[in-house]
């Protein structure tokens, strides 16, 4: 499956990068170049294979859910763009 | 003061321990060395008051006979590592002025050992790249030349900075992080000794992520003891990190110099790759027959699914990338690009934040996790993933641990690779097998090519069996006896 300009606006606005209209068929190009030597994957026969999640051979820890620490605005805000009052600055998110 | 920089840590530790000299000394040393390499770009950040208040309160404790095992130690930090009150940038602009209100662990751990901070190395950008090139910083300069050349080399990536100053005598050891390679392949560029341990034997905590699945701290360090006395420190179990392993970490030291005699070391055949250098597998007979000499018996064995690790691992690493990196938003923390709503905002923050290969991975992942080719990339890549780590079950089944050339060339020239990412990512071939499958993996320097360039050799360990890596890694050094430093240009 070739990636054209079409396919890298799509993957650049749901990856959340503006990606200028000059610039979309030079990466359609480098993306299809690595994409193309990827596809070698296809080759390993992986029929009835458990795909591997995990490096660590060990369940989930679990623990008391409880409160560690918290009810430090401003640690939290200390390397934010805009806060005020403590509180983030954010654009309108809700028209 | 120069002859403090050109310690092994061991012998440093040994000195401070005698008294011969001061933490203070020995950090003044060292901070003066930094100041005078900033050619080679290895530090983003230099931290020298912070050092010489952290190595005046090693004094101070080793006065009261309270220094612990690296009290007084002077170590470079790869900025992948949050430090508290210390700017953090995981090489990227993205993260711009971003100063953590905490301390990664492993950090954390080698402070409550006593060791002192010289600042922050340089790295690729978010611990992408083989080069140092995709760092905002702009690359590190390897100290090594080609003989009678001062052509600009790589001191490989992405622990770059921390192989650079390690090399370059302006750190006795630093911290560094591999995801396919990135401390292994730097170690060999740079003739120095590289560890990535188990995953799940260094905590993840306060390391800015990059596959969490893949990335794994460990040391780089100027002699196999060293990398093992550091790897102590850092290891242990941490409850902030669900993948941490709970076991006891042992005093990896102690297995330096142990005898290897009748350890079983595999050569997987699948490693002779077709247009590797002829004296990169010349180096490789010479490591066989060394560890034959000591005593272990050569086995060939096969990983047959070995050239299908990279492809794997580039599924695989920008999946999990695109993920963790979407946290760079512009909201909470780091760069801001207004743009005229929400979605502009994001959209424009992270096309000014992000450089070209992390924006290239973030693609690639986004697109292989995206609707109609979850199964076709992703998951295939996982299944893959598993063939590569039975691949090896099945070789520890005969071997006690693998040795293979660490990477297919010596350090090449700044700016040589920039143009074909797929040849730059060629970089790990050896390298990104063990990430894959979890499993520890050491370079060791072990001779240098026609132009006098370092070569590493790299032993690859069963599930937490470190210590076999650093018993084998000493016998390597001691047959090596690798004596070739860079000359210093800078």
């Amino acid at each position: 499956m070739a990636i054209d300009a079409a396919t890298v606006r799509k993957v650049a606005r749901l990856a959340r990068i503006a990606e200028p209209e000059e610039k979309l068929e030079a990466l359609a190009t480098e993306l299809n170049g690595i994409m193309t030597w990827i596809e070698q994957l296809a080759e390993v026969d992986t029929d009835g294979v458990e795909p591997m999640t995990s490096a660590v051979h060990m369940p989930a820890p679990m623990r008391e859910d409880v409160v560690t620490e918290g009810a430090d605005a401003a640690k939290v805000l200390s390397n934010a763009p805009k806060t005020v009052d403590g509180f983030f600055v954010v654009p309108k998110v809700v028209e | 003061m120069s002859s403090l920089t050109s310690l092994t840590l061991k012998a440093a530790l040994d000195g401070l321990a005698a008294k011969s000299f001061s933490s203070e000394e020995i950090t003044t040393a060292h901070v003066a060395a930094v100041e005078a390499a900033r050619d080679l770009n290895a530090y983003v950040l230099e931290t020298p008051e912070k050092a010489l208040e952290m190595a005046k309160a090693s004094d101070a404790r080793r006065a009261k006979g309270q220094a612990g095992p690296l009290d007084g130690a002077p170590l470079g930090i790869k900025d992948l590592f949050c430090t508290q009150g210390v700017r953090s940038t995981a090489g990227s602009n993205i993260l711009g002025n971003f100063i953590p209100t905490y301390e990664s662990t492993v950090t954390a751990n080698l402070w409550r050992d006593g060791a002192v901070m010289l600042g922050k190395l340089n790295m690729d950008e978010f611990a992408m790249g083989s080069s140092n090139e995709t760092s905002a910083f702009g690359p590190v300069v390897n100290p090594w030349r080609s003989e009678g050349g001062n052509q600009k080399l790589t001191p490989g990536g992405s622990s770059g900075g921390s192989a650079a100053a390690v090399a370059a005598e302006l750190c006795l050891g630093a911290t560094a992080t591999d995801t396919g390679g990135s401390i292994r392949q730097p170690a060999s560029f740079t003739g120095t000794v590289g560890i990535k341990p188990t995953y799940g034997r260094c905590s993840r905590w306060g390391v800015v992520a990059f596959a969490s699945s893949l990335d794994q701290a460990g040391p780089i360090a100027k002699t196999v003891e060293d990398a093992a006395i550091l790897l102590t420190s850092m290891a242990g179990h941490d409850p902030k990190d669900s993948t941490s392993l709970n076991v006891e970490t042992p005093d990896f030291a102690s297995f330096v110099g142990k005898s290897v005699k009748g350890l079983r070391i595999g050569i997987p055949k699948e490693y002779r790759v077709d247009g590797m250098p002829a004296e990169i597998e010349k180096l490789w007979e010479q490591g066989i027959a060394w560890l034959r000499e000591a005593g272990c018996e050569i086995v060939e064995v096969s990983l047959p699914h070995t050239k299908y690790a990279l492809p794997a691992y580039y599924i695989v690493a920008p999946a999990e990338a695109s993920s963790n990196l979407a946290r760079y938003d512009g909201m909470r923390f780091g760069l801001r690009a207004d743009g005229a709503n929400l979605t502009e905002t994001y959209e424009n923050t992270r096309a000014a934040g992000f450089g070209a290969e992390v924006k290239r991975r973030i693609l690639i992942g986004t697109y292989v996790l995206s609707a109609g080719y979850y199964d076709a990339y992703y998951l295939k890549a996982l299944k893959v993933r598993r063939r590569i780590a039975d691949d090896f079950d099945q070789a520890f089944e005969k071997v006690d641990a693998l040795l293979t050339p660490t990477a297919p060339s010596a350090a090449f020239g700044l700016g040589e690779n920039a143009d074909d990412p797929v040849a730059m990512y060629l970089n790990d071939i050896f390298t990104v097998t063990v990430n894959l499958a979890g499993l520890p993996g050491m370079s060791i320097p072990a001779g240098v090519d026609a132009k006098g360039l370092p070569l590493g050799l790299q032993l690859i360990g069963k599930a937490l069996d470190e210590g076999t890596l650093f018993s084998l890694g000493g016998a390597i050094e001691k047959a090596a006896d690798f004596r070739a430093r860079p000359a210093k240009w800078w």
